[in-house]
């Protein structure tokens, strides 16, 4: 196994493991914490919960790619070390 | 873990693990993987009228992963996928419309459950004669520059000629697509195909690009890494419309969608870094058995009970 790979590899593991606990940890507060209101707005307002649904996974989206890359941009340098 | 907006209750670590697998064949496809995370919801109970919806609004998130990382890849045509986004996004309504009116019969869970199964298996059995023609034509004449060039000259397929063909239809406005090697093309033949992908993705859910990404490089000429590329683009903005059409109707429970979602965002990654590694045809011999595993996933569904 060349340097090269085994040192994007272990970058990879690296990331995929911190990243993997953020976005464990989230799922769980989320259910926690918006499952009732998320229901009650389906509801009562269904198309204020249509807009808020599309914004949350849209917001999902973008954060775990900012998530992912700022992980990326802290292992990188450490790990070309 | 119940979810009260659809009334199921499902493990969540088992929909981080459809998140994770239908991520990883979507950043590596190019599809929104509904092909299986459809099937995967209708397996533990999930109504299909929120399979469908739910679906869509899983796949604008990942999608908008695995496209930021094949836009940076250049693997991205902005002028393709702004073109199909018209076509897909009429074809997205009037397949919520069908879909709103099966709701109200007895007979939604067989009707979307037997189109799922026909389609899938047809992209199957087609995309497997079409790989093993392309590897027999290309085996034999090791020249690249044979009538079966792909027509952007960057890929190879067997049906070459038919997006040839397409390409030289007549009806104006044309468009020319330098990002995908088109010189000139009729922009009512992109919104047809565009239309058709878009009408599956409102019936059947997802991002339909089990149906789009084969109809961009067989039929459209795209080459097949861009056409991989492109297509994920374009799912953020159809599937966006799609889902809020969906939610107003009733059909998406986003907390599903979310926990998906997160699986779905790892394997995103891991997917499209994959697609380097890979020339066009072997990145399609290796799709052709994930329809089939969907099909066989929804028929099981249907003949077991729908557990709900």
């Amino acid at each position: 196994m060349n340097k090269e790979f085994s040192s994007s590899l272990k970058s990879f593991a690296i990331e995929l493991i911190v990243y993997s606990a953020v976005v464990f940890a989230y799922f769980f507060l989320v259910l926690h914490f918006l499952g009732d209101w998320l229901y009650e707005l389906f509801h009562d307002h269904r198309d204020w919960y249509a807009v808020i649904a599309l914004a949350m996974i849209i917001c999902q989206g973008v954060g775990l790619e900012y998530l992912t890359r700022a992980l990326l941009d802290f292992i990188k340098p450490r790990t070309e070390d | 873990m119940s979810f009260l907006i659809s009334g199921t209750h499902i493990d969540p670590i088992y929909l981080m693990g459809v998140g994770f697998v239908v991520g990883m064949l979507g950043g590596f496809f190019g599809v929104g993987g509904s092909f299986l995370a459809g099937p995967a919801l209708f397996a533990v109970g999930v109504p299909m009228n929120f399979v469908v919806g739910t679906d869509l609004a899983h796949i604008v998130g990942k999608s908008i992963v695995a496209a930021r990382k094949h836009r940076t890849l250049g693997n991205v045509d902005m002028k393709l996928a702004a073109i199909m986004v018209v076509g897909t996004i009429a074809g997205v309504e009037i397949g919520a419309d069908v879909i709103q009116m099966l709701k109200h019969g007895k007979y939604i869970n067989w009707v979307v459950g037997i189109t799922f199964i026909v389609i899938l298996s047809a992209i199957s059995v087609f995309m497997t004669w079409e790989t093993v023609r392309t590897f027999k034509v290309f085996g034999r004449k090791k020249s690249a520059q044979s009538q079966e060039t792909h027509p952007s000259g960057r890929d190879r397929s067997a049906f070459a000629h038919i997006a040839k063909k397409l390409q030289s239809i007549g009806l104006p406005p044309f468009v020319s697509l330098p990002v995908s090697g088109i010189a000139r093309i009729s922009i009512w033949t992109i919104l047809v195909v565009a239309f058709v992908g878009g009408f599956f993705s409102g019936f059947l859910g997802g991002g339909a690009g089990y149906i789009r990404m084969p109809c961009m490089i067989y039929l459209l000429g795209i080459p097949t890494h861009i056409a991989v590329g492109t297509d994920l683009f374009e799912i953020i903005i159809s599937a966006g419309y799609g889902t809020i059409s969906h939610a107003l109707k009733g059909n998406v429970d986003i907390l599903i969608a979310l926990v998906m979602h997160t699986g779905a965002a790892i394997g995103a990654q891991i997917g499209a870094t994959c697609t380097q590694f890979l020339t066009g045809p072997r990145i399609r011999m290796a799709f052709i058995p994930l329809p089939l595993i969907g099909a066989i996933i929804v028929l099981h569904g249907l003949l077991a009970g729908h557990p709900h």
